[in-house]
């Protein structure tokens, strides 16, 4: 008896660090997200805060100035830009090196780079890439014979173009992400598999097609998921590049929120976006997921 | 003999469509370097931005190496632009936020993955709700709790957070290496009159020293680049991250072009020497991240 109050309190104590930080900053901050989106929170004092009910989430939806279906959309969009721009070139990449190929392993390094600098520098870089006088975008366009294909206002300051200008960045250094994930799945199919096929008269792409790409498919779920949720919760280079501007032109749901928190003052609302923006990401989650189960195939790892 | 033909003829077709078609080997060369070069040409840019004058930069010489390597630029983007300052900050933030959350997760881990009890899966289970979770879920809440305390603008209000988002990616690579270690290690120890304590400490700590560079690596690389949270929590100029304090800068310095190129290089120079030295340590935790979580 004694033994077991000492095994439980000394498990409770190396939990403890854990359980306080995970708590503390998440799992209890998202509760009280939850919480502060029925008020209308307007300081950080919350001794008096009115109670509003579903205002927030009707203010949300309907009012023009927020623009919440416009911030919603255009991440919307970048996500399937993502998915049926970057995901395939991101995968195209992943078999291609996946073949064996020499300096196999320096072409993933160099792919693989982007991923890791932080997206600050990568916004500056690429604000001076599209600047208007010297950028280099403008320079390697006019050294093709293009010239006067910069859009009025800038690349990022005109209306049409800058949702474009900002995905290009994104797509940009993310593709040496899922093209490593993809990677790592196209070397765990057996050679032997590959092999087979090949007896059997098959061509390299049709391997590629009908025994690899089925074989990574949990993978393939996985890089889906990350690239919708990833353009769901987008913030650092939207925000570096345009702020969500032109007229909102790039704005998302997280620039709203920073919007919300930093120029309106308005701590209730900003939470409503929070609460609406982990929604989004769990709903889309479980909707992928569910669309590659319906097509499930044979042989499938468990994946947890 | 009619086998032997066969035979042959099997080896010699498996030679035939075994090895990938030449034509079709160049092809996926130039593919593979058409993207490398889309990959390094930005990064090769900022480099020799850094080191140009702005008469350079402005129209002599836009792509080509610097003509003059002007390294003070990168005096000036030290002297002028508080970046020594940002730099440390930095460093106190990310390395504060790794020992915290390895801490925490080692012991978590061990307490999940090596004493016996009911309960211990769900624990894990909720430790995993972490890697899916968006940070922006939190920081209204954390924003308000922090200016009523008076905690905003302090080192705290950074190295905490970051410590409990770096926890289930610490807890998920921690398990991965712990659930190696052969578990007669623990019934030697127990014999041996160690108790739990004893155990973590002396036997299992010292084993995870792989697992602990991995999970550095990790989050150093989250904490490094956040902006945020630290955009949000910090307005005071010195305390400020180097991924604020480069908005910052770039704020002041539109049209020096040099100074913030050099500020540029220096924020991403520990990341890319971290990557030189430890790029395959870094893929596969980024790949386990992905993969289990």
């Amino acid at each position: 008896m004694r033994d077991k109050i000492y095994k439980n309190v000394t498990i409770f104590f190396f939990l403890l660090p854990a359980l306080l930080l995970f708590v503390g900053v998440l799992i209890y901050p998202i509760f009280m997200s939850a919480y502060y989106s029925f008020f209308d929170l307007r300081s950080v004092s919350t001794t008096n805060m009115p109670f509003y009910g579903i205002k927030n989430y009707i203010e949300l939806f309907t009012s023009g100035s927020i623009s919440f279906w416009k911030a919603l959309g255009n991440s919307l969009l970048l996500a399937i830009l993502s998915v049926f721009l970057q995901l395939p070139l991101s995968l195209g990449l992943a078999l291609m090196l996946g073949k064996g190929i020499k300096g196999e392993r320096a072409f993933l390094s160099i792919y693989f780079m982007p991923v890791l600098i932080s997206t600050v520098v990568i916004g500056q870089l690429w604000r001076k890439i599209y600047n208007p006088d010297y950028g280099i975008l403008n320079a390697v366009l006019s050294l093709m014979g293009i010239e006067g294909a910069m859009p009025l206002g800038g690349w990022l300051g005109n209306v049409k173009s800058a949702l474009w200008c900002v995905f290009i960045p994104t797509l940009w250094q993310y593709v040496g992400y899922h093209m490593l994930l993809m990677y790592a799945g196209v070397r765990s199919v057996s050679p032997e598999l590959r092999e087979a096929a090949k007896l059997d008269g098959a061509t390299d792409a049709q391997v590629d097609w009908y025994v690899v790409i089925p074989c990574i498919k949990n993978i393939l779920r996985v890089s889906v998921i990350f690239a919708v949720t990833g353009s769901l919760k987008s913030f650092d280079l939207i925000y570096v590049l345009t702020e969500g501007g032109p007229l909102h032109a790039t704005e998302v749901p997280s620039t709203l929120m920073i919007n919300m928190l930093f120029l309106r003052n308005r701590y209730g609302m900003g939470s409503t976006i929070a609460v609406l923006m982990i929604l989004l990401c769990f709903a889309f989650a479980l909707l992928i997921s569910a669309a590659f189960k319906e097509r499930e195939y044979y042989g499938r790892k468990k994946h947890t | 003999m009619a086998e032997k033909n066969t035979l042959n003829a099997y080896s010699l077709d498996q030679y035939q469509v075994g090895k990938t078609n030449k034509v079709v080997k160049t092809l996926i060369y130039i593919g593979l370097v058409i993207w490398a070069m889309i990959d390094l040409f930005p990064i090769y840019w900022m480099f020799t931005f850094s080191l140009k004058s702005n008469e350079e930069v402005y129209g002599m010489n836009v792509m080509g190496l610097p003509r003059d390597w002007l390294w003070s630029n990168y005096q000036r983007a030290m002297t002028t632009g508080n970046m020594p300052r940002y730099f440390l900050n930095s460093i106190i933030v990310t390395v504060a936020a790794i020992l915290i959350s390895l801490i925490a997760a080692l012991m978590a881990t061990y307490a999940i993955t090596r004493i016996i009890w009911k309960g211990s899966q769900l624990t894990y289970s909720f430790f995993m709700l972490g890697i899916t979770i968006p940070i922006h879920a939190s920081i209204v809440p954390i924003f308000i709790t922090l200016s009523k305390a008076h905690m905003l603008n302090s080192y705290w209000s950074l190295i905490v957070p970051y410590s409990a988002f770096s926890l289930s990616m610490a807890i998920l690579i921690c398990t991965g290496f712990m659930n190696d270690i052969p578990k007669d290690l623990d019934e030697a120890a127990k014999i041996d009159g160690c108790g739990l304590w004893q155990t973590f400490g002396m036997i299992i700590v010292p084993l995870m020293k792989p697992a602990l560079a991995t999970i550095s690596i990790y989050t150093f690389l989250q904490c490094w680049n956040e902006l945020m949270f630290a955009n949000v929590f910090i307005s005071k100029n010195a305390l400020k991250t180097l991924p604020v304090g480069i908005q910052a800068l770039s704020g002041q310095h539109t049209t020096d072009w040099g100074p913030i190129g050099a500020a540029l290089v220096i924020a991403t120079f520990p990341t890319l020497l971290t990557y030189i030295f430890m790029s395959k340590n870094i893929q596969e935790s980024f790949i386990a991240g992905a993969v289990k979580g």
